[in-house]
């Protein structure tokens, strides 16, 4: 035997063969066609677990890890400090090999957890009901947009100009089945009609900064459309949460609680709205009940919205909520609390403050954009920011996002409370060197 | 904590626990000069969040946790989800720093060890289902079906062809359906035959000018190989549809025969099944998809191919359907399943489906005396028994799965397929042992001895579980779907 998860031995099988009635375990085979039967696999040879644990950290190490470099990338995934008992708790069996909680006399664990989150997510965001969770915030907001189409009848979307340009393309890659027209706008005057099921906002934009969402708040409803808010979790530590301007529906991607970066993915969308829309909501919902014993419990409900009761008239085909994610999101909000996640917030918005203005006063670098940012901002560079980029990478720096095609000599930056004074300091003279 | 007062921690959330001015963490102090703060109209008042201290929240988890049963606890049967055996250094992995401290965006040359193990997955995972081109974007088996279907919508399109329906037998998955109606098209179902065969007479009359493909899964709902594959895909190719295979069952196929030796032309399959990444409690898994070379141009965006100086690169393919998801996919997903079939090789991946095929038929032969079999046939990766002979007697399917927690197992997959009366859906997989099954078994038997002599047992099981049956129906009647705080009650 070569599979070391395997516990049948030779004797055992040999007695079921027996207890079956087959002579070999190929006969089970039996009904795939003769002419297509034991094809041989060309893959590499097993290894050993200690085999397996060195090539696998000899890949890994041939990443950058920004455990060890100063990275100024956001756009989308943060780095964020993420306390040891996220990663204790999700990592327990107990919750990491359990399935979805069908049985919930047995999944209380896994339902309490999803309730925590459903209600932490409201908590943030403002809104009255949170799902248990989606792929990812792309994908989210891709759903909120046909559960807009479906409570208004209508079928057009709009999305501003400075929402993510890679939610913009999973929006488009949705809607094309239903053969949805996609109308980017412009923040200063969306022309929104009566066709129009939604208008989907960035908050603060992909650029960083802060839209004015009073306005397109009354512009989206003013045109009877649902408004869509896409917030960045973090930025919701300190600034007005979605349900406070009347967002319709909040989607976000919900990784800077307490996930990590992974290379972009997993993560957890997160999706709520309120209480009028529940039942046009997708994905999975938990709910309190009691037991026969009257001892207060946890289930999933509303399912006749779900795939495997509702089927081809689903509210979604989901069928996933990202839960290991969620938790890790759970955990993490639990663990900073009220306090802590302000402080999170506030630390990422002072920082990246003092990183734009330092980096303002370098001569050939300005700030194109006005308003008011969080942790995100963009650095008009005076050569091409690819350049710029590949040459902070000479000097050990992952510099931030190539947005020069959107804005003139534009580099999206990003600082966090993991960026210390001195990566700032020294990206700093790094552009100065490389503006000179 | 003991048991009793586990049982009682449903009525007090985190927002209950804990005390204000109380922090499970510690924040250094800001080392940069304060930023003017924003106008008090931009900023939020309240920040309703718990304030625990961390022991209390490691607690709270902790014991949260043991209300949870698991595959690391006991065995786990459940149909159509391969819950097997996860590996325990493929966590360790998975947290290597050079993967999950990783940004999506940092510069390619940054990152070519992620690239090159998704460019290698992307090759065994072609391999393995004798396919062309494989995508890793989709984050989840629904999502492969989303990004599947939507991959032959755009490969129709290009050829100037515009269909409408998708075929979808009456055995499949409740997501199937929803993928098609997700993606635009209408769907149809296809009735099973007697043997637990698609019905070729009903495919003939479904199949026109109008049906953009078939969405087969194999071995199908009912654990069986569909003895007509051959002729389906001939009679699917007849009309210029696709032949989809839903290839969450896999497991019972792995190095026995190849999905696209078949005639399939694009299979999803579910890592966190076949492939063993944790099952989460509900996810995250991964959903790649694998295609014949005419419809790799379709498939989404990024694709991982080598430059001729041998780096790794992202590549859009040329006609993409576009994105599926904000970044490449579930990376750290991706890892564990590389280490998965890296640490096993082909012979190891063969031990797998014979060991899970062989499991199953035991089961069967085990317990066919006492519950009905639907399909006098031997099974694939799971066996499907009717709970009709029990229902004679009062007794439902849902009491002998409520029933089977009483004897320290978690209950099959109930109710589905739809076309089988009282479905119990059977999956052991490869990773138990003899032993394992046969104390399943003495409990099926012995709960079907139950049934006849004292059926109020089973009606009102579990008895031995943290809680009881729950009250489902008020739960979605009046639903309270978060926690309230005591100014909003």
């Amino acid at each position: 035997m070569s599979n070391p998860y395997v516990p049948n031995t030779d004797g055992d099988r040999r007695a079921m063969l027996e207890r079956i009635g087959v002579a070999s375990v190929d006969a089970l085979f039996d009904d795939i066609p003769a002419h297509c039967r034991n094809p041989g696999l060309t893959l590499p040879p097993a290894l050993s677990e200690m085999e397996l644990a060195r090539e696998l950290a000899q890949m890994a190490a041939r990443n950058r890890s920004i455990a060890e470099t100063p990275c100024f990338l956001g756009a989308g995934a943060y780095r964020h400090f993420i306390p040891s008992v996220v990663d204790y708790v999700i990592r327990q069996g107990a919750f990491a090999t359990a399935y979805t909680p069908y049985q919930p006399e047995i999944s209380q664990g896994t339902l309490q957890s999803i309730f925590e989150f459903q209600s932490l997510v409201c908590e943030l965001t403002g809104m009255d009901v949170a799902n248990a969770g989606m792929y990812d915030g792309a994908s989210a907001l891709a759903e909120a947009c046909l559960m807009a189409v479906r409570i208004t009848g209508r079928e057009r979307l709009a999305l501003l100009s400075t929402v993510n340009p890679s939610y913009q393309r999973v929006v488009r890659t949705y809607a094309e089945g239903h053969a949805l027209p996609v109308d980017v706008m412009t923040p200063d005057g969306p022309a929104l009609s009566e066709k129009h099921a939604c208008l989907v906002v960035q908050q603060p934009n992909f650029f960083g900064y802060l839209e004015d969402v009073e306005e397109l708040e009354r512009r989206a409803h003013a045109a009877g459309a649902l408004y869509i808010v896409v917030p960045e979790p973090m930025s919701l530590g300190m600034f007005r949460p979605p349900g406070e301007y009347g967002a319709d529906i909040v989607v976000a991607e919900g990784q800077a609680l307490g996930v990590p970066l992974s290379f972009g993915g997993p993560y957890v969308g997160l999706f709520a709205t309120r209480r009028e829309h529940i039942r046009q909501m997708p994905g999975r919902l938990v709910g309190q009940t009691k037991d026969v014993d009257g001892r207060t419990g946890y289930v999933l409900t509303l399912q006749t919205r779900e795939q495997h009761i509702r089927r081809e008239r689903a509210t979604s085909n989901i069928c996933t909520n990202e839960q290991l994610c969620a938790l890790a999101a759970t955990v993490y909000l639990c663990a900073l609390g009220k306090q802590g996640l302000r402080r999170v917030a506030e630390l990422c918005y002072h920082k990246a403050h003092y990183a734009a203005e330092r980096i303002a006063a370098v001569p050939g670098y300005s700030l194109p954009l006005t308003g008011t940012f969080f942790q995100e901002f963009v650095v008009r560079c005076p050569r091409p920011p690819r350049e710029v980029n590949a040459a902070l990478l000479e000097r050990g720096i992952i510099g931030g996002l190539d947005v020069s095609e959107q804005i003139d000599g534009g580099m999206l930056l990003c600082v966090t409370e993991m960026n210390g004074r001195e990566e700032v300091d020294h990206l700093v003279d790094a552009l100065r060197e490389i503006g000179a | 904590m003991s048991d009793g007062e586990r049982r009682d921690m449903g009525s007090k959330l985190s927002f209950g626990r804990g005390r204000p001015g109380r922090t499970a963490v510690t924040l250094p102090d800001c080392d940069v000069p304060l930023a003017e703060m924003p106008s008090p109209s931009l900023l939020r008042d309240d920040l309703p969040l718990p304030e625990m201290s961390q022991p209390e929240i490691v607690r709270y988890f902790t014991n949260l946790a043991c209300l949870n049963y698991s595959v690391d606890t006991g065995f786990y049967p459940l149909g159509s989800c391969s819950m097997k055996y996860n590996p325990k250094l493929h966590e360790d992995l998975a947290r290597l720093s050079g993967f999950a401290q990783v940004h999506p965006l940092q510069p390619i040359e940054t990152v070519q060890g992620a690239l090159a193990l998704m460019h290698e997955l992307q090759g065994f995972l072609a391999e393995i289902t004798g396919m062309h081109a494989v995508s890793l974007a989709p984050a989840a088996g629904a999502h492969g079906e989303l990004t599947s279907i939507l991959t032959v919508r755009a490969y129709l399109e290009h050829r100037g062809e515009s269909r409408h329906k998708v075929l979808v037998p009456d055995s499949a998955h409740g997501t199937n359906l929803a993928t098609v109606s997700t993606a635009g098209f209408q769907c149809l179902p296809i009735a099973s035959d007697a043997r637990g065969n698609t019905d070729l007479a009903a495919l003939a009359e479904a199949l026109d000018e109008d049906v953009a493909a078939l969405m087969l899964t194999l071995p199908n709902t009912l654990g069986l190989f569909d003895q007509n594959i051959v002729q389906i895909a001939q009679m699917v190719h007849e009309t210029g549809a696709q032949l989809y295979c839903d290839g969450a069952n896999l497991n019972a196929l792995l190095g026995q025969v190849k999905i696209g030796d078949l005639g399939f032309d694009v299979v999803q399959m579910n890592l966190h099944k076949t492939f063993s990444t944790p099952h989460g409690g509900g996810g995250p898994g991964a959903g790649p998809v694998a295609v014949k070379a005419h419809l790799a141009p379709f498939l989404p965006s990024p694709f991982v191919g080598q430059a001729a100086n041998g780096a790794y690169v992202f590549e859009e393919p040329e006609h993409s359907i576009g994105k599926v998801g904000a970044f490449h996919g579930n990376f750290g997903i991706m890892v564990r399943a590389y280490a998965y079939i890296r640490s096993l090789g082909a012979p190891g991946l063969r031990e797998v489906s014979e060991n899970a095929v062989l499991n199953a038929n035991y089961l069967l032969a085990c317990l066919r005396e006492a519950y009905d079999l639907p399909y006098e046939r031997r099974c694939l990766h799971e066996v499907v028994f009717s709970g009709s002979r029990q229902r004679a007697k009062g007794v439902h399917t849902s009491d002998v799965a409520k029933r089977l927690i009483d004897y320290g197992f978690h209950p099959p997959t109930v109710y589905f397929p739809l076309i089988v009366d009282e479905a119990l859906m059977i999956e052991p997989t490869e990773t138990e042992s003899k032993e394992t099954l046969d104390a399943f078994c003495e409990a099926m038997l012995v709960i079907a001895r139950e049934a006849e002599e004292e059926p109020e047992l089973l009606r009102s099981a579990p008895h031995d579980a943290p809680l009881r049956r729950l009250d489902e129906a008020a739960a979605a009647r009046h639903p309270v779907l978060r926690w309230q705080r005591e100014d909003q009650a």
